[in-house]
């Protein structure tokens, strides 16, 4: 018999206001969706929660829509159905290459995109069984008051590997988000912040129900280090949004995830616009990269090397889409 | 909205597995590998990792192949779940199952369950595969013994047998 999950309850509301009513009635209670990472950690005695709310039976949830506005996608579309959208694999390339890169077909068939951007942070000291991290004293980020990656330090830096969180971020998509007080719209990369203990800045009370992506993207590409070809997290992740004319570029958006406590979009890419994709700017891209990621000893693969890695990515990444744009 | 109280930690919840619907008591917590393992008595179907990245609990639920590790039995209700042993017809095994005896596509034999439900799912909805789509389908899949040579062979022989 596998690992015993802790004794919960379910419930299973049919509305966003019933599954936000819900948790609020609940203190302590979670949200679930496919279950794909909270149902691994709470068998490891992680995140905990004696009520869980179980999304699956939200339907209006469940949809994606087109329109003249762009593409909406629902917080409980599956990885797998984000894969054979025909509109989100056409115009949005990054998104698709992103949510291909998931795991392995049986998770993505149950993972979600709301899941995605709410999985937890990830570190070689807190994904482990009770027993392991107990021997070791535990860590800040759950039960313990060191961390084990930077005991000087005071903050947790468990990495986000979420995939799809840096394709939105580079096609500069927002997020809607439910909760007591109504519904708000924030950019993705406002979901975050750099602190992996407490990464995500929803209430308790609050859930995404969906993604919104603006019309018109430029061409995006995504792509990912991994140790394992499939069902692995990103050691690095970057996504590229390039737009370019003449070989010039116009507008440069990177989504990074996998090296920080969140994903994030690269600073100081405008003072690449005007410039042809050559040698030298992808120099400046890469140190670019090389500056602003902040990877950790949080994975088996060194800190050097997922650094290296997120910029050869993206130089790699801006200098295929400009290739293809010239073809 | 109607939750229930600690105290009744089990459920009633109807499913059907193998082609027979069944009605049990289940745990909220319960994991449908455990369920499927203790209490329906499907042994065929392989605790492994016990976290999602082995692939041997792999069972079809409605027809499409996901880990019953990361399931929680009571979202299977009124679905289909199907375990390598639902395979056999009369007692004779299915076209996968003689193929992998045939081209050697078990060793140890732990995966092979997993491996088997996976590439079931495959053929239902492609009944012939390149190589790179049978990788692909088994890609949630670990072999330790075989290093995956033969066990694309015993699934393109399969794909290839009068069904």
């Amino acid at each position: 018999m596998t690992a015993l999950l802790p004794q919960f309850r379910l419930a299973h509301p049919r509305s966003v206001s019933d599954a936000i009513a819900t948790s609020q009635e609940n203190a302590g209670s979670r949200f679930i969706a496919g279950g794909t990472d909270l149902i691994v950690n709470a068998r490891h005695g992680l995140g905990k929660s004696s009520l869980l709310i179980d999304l699956s039976g939200i339907r209006e949830l469940a949809e994606i829509r087109a329109s003249d506005h762009g593409i909406r996608i629902g917080s409980m579309v599956s990885i797998a159905a984000l894969t054979r959208d025909a509109a989100t694999s056409q115009n949005y390339r990054a998104v698709k290459e992103a949510a291909e890169a998931i795991a392995g077909p049986g998770h993505r068939l149950m993972g979600t995109v709301g899941g995605n951007l709410c999985l937890d942070t990830r570190c070689i000291y807190y994904n482990q069984s009770e027993w392991w991290r107990r021997a070791n004293g535990f860590c800040l980020k759950h039960g313990g008051d060191t961390c084990h990656v930077a005991p000087q330090g005071r903050r947790c830096h468990a990495a986000f590997a979420g995939d799809l969180a840096p394709a939105f971020l580079a096609l500069r998509a927002e997020v809607e988000i439910a909760g007591a007080s109504g519904c708000r719209r924030i950019p993705v990369g406002d979901l975050y912040v750099e602190d992996g203990s407490a990464h995500l800045t929803l209430a308790p009370d609050e859930l995404i129900v969906a993604v919104v992506l603006p019309p018109n993207p430029p061409p995006s590409s995504y792509a990912k280090v991994r140790v394992r070809g499939a069902i692995d997290f990103p050691l690095a992740g970057v996504a590229v949004a390039l737009a370019a004319a003449n070989g010039v570029i116009q507008s440069l958006n990177i989504g990074l995830t996998g090296t920080n406590s969140r994903p994030f979009l690269l600073a100081g890419t405008d003072a690449i616009a005007g410039r042809p994709v050559d040698e030298k700017v992808l120099q400046q891209l890469d140190r670019l990269v090389q500056k602003q990621v902040q990877p950790m000893r949080t994975t088996i693969a060194s800190a050097h090397y997922r650094r290296l890695a997120a910029a050869a990515l993206a130089c790699r990444l801006v200098a295929s889409l400009s290739a293809a744009k010239e073809a | 909205m109607h939750i229930e109280s600690e105290r009744s930690a089990k459920r009633l919840v109807r499913l059907k597995v193998n082609g027979r619907w069944r009605e049990d008591a289940v745990g909220q917590n319960e994991l449908l590998v455990d369920y499927l393992r203790e209490v329906a008595r499907l042994t065929g179907v392989k605790t492994g990792c016990d976290g999602g990245e082995c692939g041997a609990c792999t069972v079809l639920i409605d027809g499409e192949a996901v880990p019953s590790c990361m399931v929680l039995a009571v979202r299977c209700e009124g679905r289909a779940v199907e375990t390598v042993e639902g395979l056999l017809s009369q007692g004779r095994p299915s076209r996968l199952q003689q193929a992998f005896h045939e081209k050697l596509g078990a060793q140890c034999g732990f995966c092979t369950p997993g491996m088997i439900m996976a590439a079931e799912a495959l053929l239902r909805r492609n009944p012939n595969p390149t190589d790179g789509e049978i990788r692909t389908a088994l890609s949630g899949n670990l072999c330790r013994c075989t290093g995956y040579v033969k066990i694309v062979e015993s699934v393109k022989t399969a794909a290839e047998m009068p069904s």
